[in-house]
């Protein structure tokens, strides 16, 4: 079986990250850039998925700008076969309506326009929208199955587990089909020195707009539908409130958690 | 500079070191220092990553990597956790013999086991009467057909208990350094027993035994090299050997640098952070000179490791110069934090006990000043 994986690079959620004041996008200058955290759990599946059934190829896509490549050399150290990487500077700016469009012909191109499983993490750690799974799935016509904690591959079907706040859905779909995984769904694996090795000898392509057969007017800021306005940084946090124990410290505090609705 | 390869092993290392290690540290030395605890499973983790095989050859199943890298990323480990940087270290001084004196067969028995990380050495040179004066060791080898039988005493051992082999270093004949010889002996050989883990200063995670040999048979294929060149082996070995000890100083002095001068940007007093006060800045200034020239010293011997050229007395001075460093910094970091710095509730205190057998182990820093002495002299 060949899977897609498609991943993104952001900046490292353990840094200060911030937006550039001259068209609010993120500022990837002052942070360095990594494969989303959530989206290695969809390489480590992707790649149990092809060892445990003893063939097929991952392909992990990523839609960015140069220093993207890092995202797609990741993947491929940990294990991916081949990456696909969509780089061209229209795309600066673009919004989820049109990354799933890019992503979705890339997905077309990349897999002669029959693709047998997609899959993806359930949200980026920058934008966390977590939309574009199912834009691509409708895009690409495909079963969107998302949020899986539990993902097997049937002769025909992909099986997963749902965990919602109350109850666990078991949700079957045909293949070919689009599955966003959570970060319940595995441990991924470290890439190893062979790894780190081997990725160096694997094939990647870059393709830009023109090779997928679209306008760049269909893509970047331009064509958002949405758009940030503006942004602040987060407040420090406020100092807490002291309750000093004057003989009803626990009323008081009582008092504090009930208004909190911690009680 | 390392290239593109080393620089991406080094950045694994650190995703390892702060996924894995990091988040372990504290309380896997703080259970060793009472009871037994041994971070096998960390040692499986960078065994699997490949990082316990770094500078042996690719034939041999090791990465080939030039020493200038394996020594880095026994820093970033040190950095993150002392006791398993000197238990890298230690792992490599065990293959060492195998990798470097070692028949083509022996070779290939026994390294694949050593350099993946299934299987973890131990050490077996220093004797209770028998610690730097190698030559006056009393543990022997008695050769009794294809066998040898092994008797005697071995102090100081890490590792003892845990590992999958023991390199030991035995008499085979009376002719004082030169009746030593180095023998595999596996875990499992009948007569082998070990003593109590001592109760140390520090780096608890790194047990440490007295290792009892009570006529122990081990074949005469598991001897490396010839009868009579042990003590070329280990001196040998101990020149590599301290390199790792010098990066693993380094790597726990830039850790204890990295915790001050964190602190010095939190703590407030007197209205703003102390770093901002010259008396502390300076003191951060004089460790960061500590650090970077320790780093130096060790480059610069694996360097000439690396190109094929004799290193043995940048080794001593690497050795002495990063362990050296290590104190001074490791003390001056627990300054930096003042009292927060002598409780159990920072690591500084932990690291300051940790630099101090740097000093010691792997030839005291006597030891060091002797062997450099004697190149001067040459």
């Amino acid at each position: 079986m060949n899977i897609v994986v498609c991943v993104k690079y952001v900046p490292d959620s353990q840094s200060e990250r911030t937006f550039q004041e001259s068209d609010n996008t993120v500022d990837r200058e002052a942070t360095d850039g990594l494969l989303s955290e959530l989206d290695e759990y969809a390489v480590e599946e992707a790649l149990k998925i092809v060892e445990a059934r003893g063939g097929g190829e991952v392909t992990v896509l990523t839609v960015g700008p140069a220093a993207a490549a890092d995202a797609i050399k990741k993947a491929l150290q940990m294990g991916a076969h081949r990456g696909v990487h969509v780089q061209d500077d229209a795309i600066h700016g673009s919004d989820a309506v049109a990354t799933s469009l890019v992503l979705a012909e890339a997905v077309k191109k990349a897999t002669d326009g029959s693709p047998e499983l997609v899959l993806t993490g359930m949200a980026s750690t920058d934008g966390t929208m977590g939309v574009v799974p199912a834009m691509m799935a409708e895009r690409l016509g495909l079963p969107q199955v998302t949020y899986a904690s539990e993902l097997t591959v049937g002769d025909g079907t992909v099986t997963i587990r749902r965990d919602g706040d109350t109850a666990s859905e078991t949700v079957e779909a045909s293949l070919p089909a689009l599955v966003s995984v959570t970060d319940q769904i595995n441990e991924p694996r470290y890439p190893s020195f062979k790894g780190i090795m081997a990725a160096k000898k694997k094939p990647v392509d870059t393709w830009s707009l023109a090779d997928l057969g679209l306008e760049a007017s269909q893509v970047g800021l331009d064509a958002a539908w949405t758009t940030v306005v503006t942004f602040a940084q987060r407040p420090p946090r406020a100092q807490g409130q002291i309750v000093t124990d004057e003989g009803e410290g626990g009323a008081k505090l009582a008092e504090f958690l009930s208004a909190q609705k911690f009680l | 500079m390392p290239s593109d390869e080393g620089q991406d092993l080094i950045d694994l290392t650190r995703e390892i070191c702060a996924k894995e290690l990091r988040p372990k540290v504290d309380e896997a030395e703080r259970a060793a220092a009472t009871g037994e605890s041994f971070p096998t499973e960390v040692f499986r983790a960078l065994g699997a990553a490949g990082l316990l095989s770094l500078p042996q050859p690719e034939e041999h199943g090791g990465y080939g990597q030039p020493y200038e890298v394996y020594l880095q990323v026994v820093e970033e480990i040190a950095s993150a956790w002392m006791s398993v940087a000197v238990g890298v270290s230690v792992h490599s001084l065990t293959a060492y013999p195998v990798a470097t004196f070692g028949t083509p067969e022996q070779q290939a028995a026994l390294l694949p086991g050593m350099l993946s990380g299934d299987q973890l050495g131990a050490y077996c040179l220093s004797e209770p009467l028998a610690g730097s004066d190698i030559a006056s060791m009393t543990t022997r080898a008695t050769r009794d057909g294809d066998q040898y039988v092994i008797r005697g005493r071995k102090a100081w051992i890490s590792h003892a208990g845990h590992a999958d082999y023991y390199t030991t270093f035995a008499r085979t004949s009376d002719d004082g350094g030169k009746g030593l010889s180095c023998l595999v002996v596996p875990a499992d050989a009948e007569g082998l027993s070990f003593g109590a883990p001592e109760r140390k200063m520090g780096l608890h995670c790194d047990t440490v035994r007295e290792v009892m040999f009570d006529d122990v048979r081990v074949d005469a294929g598991r001897r490396i090299g010839d009868e009579g060149q042990g003590m070329a082996i280990a001196l040998s070995a101990l020149d590599a050997g301290r390199l790792g000890i010098a990066a693993a100083a380094t790597g726990l002095a830039q850790g204890a640098l990295d915790l001050a001068a964190g602190y010095a940007t939190e703590r407030r007093q007197f209205g703003r952070a102390i770093g901002e006060f010259q008396g502390l800045q300076f003191l951060l200034a004089d460790m960061e000179a500590a650090v970077t020239s320790a780093r130096a010293t060790y480059l610069h011997a694996a360097r000439l490791k690396d190109a094929g050229r004799a290193f043995s007395k940048e080794a001593a001075v690497a050795k002495l110069v990063a362990t050296d460093a290590a104190m001074k910094v490791t003390t001056d970091a627990v300054q930096a934090l003042g009292g927060a710095g002598y409780t159990q509730d920072f690591p500084a205190e932990r690291f300051l006990r940790e630099a101090k057998i740097t000093q010691i182990f792997e030839g005291t820093n006597q030891i060091q000043r002797m062997v450099i002495g004697r190149h001067v002299l040459r």
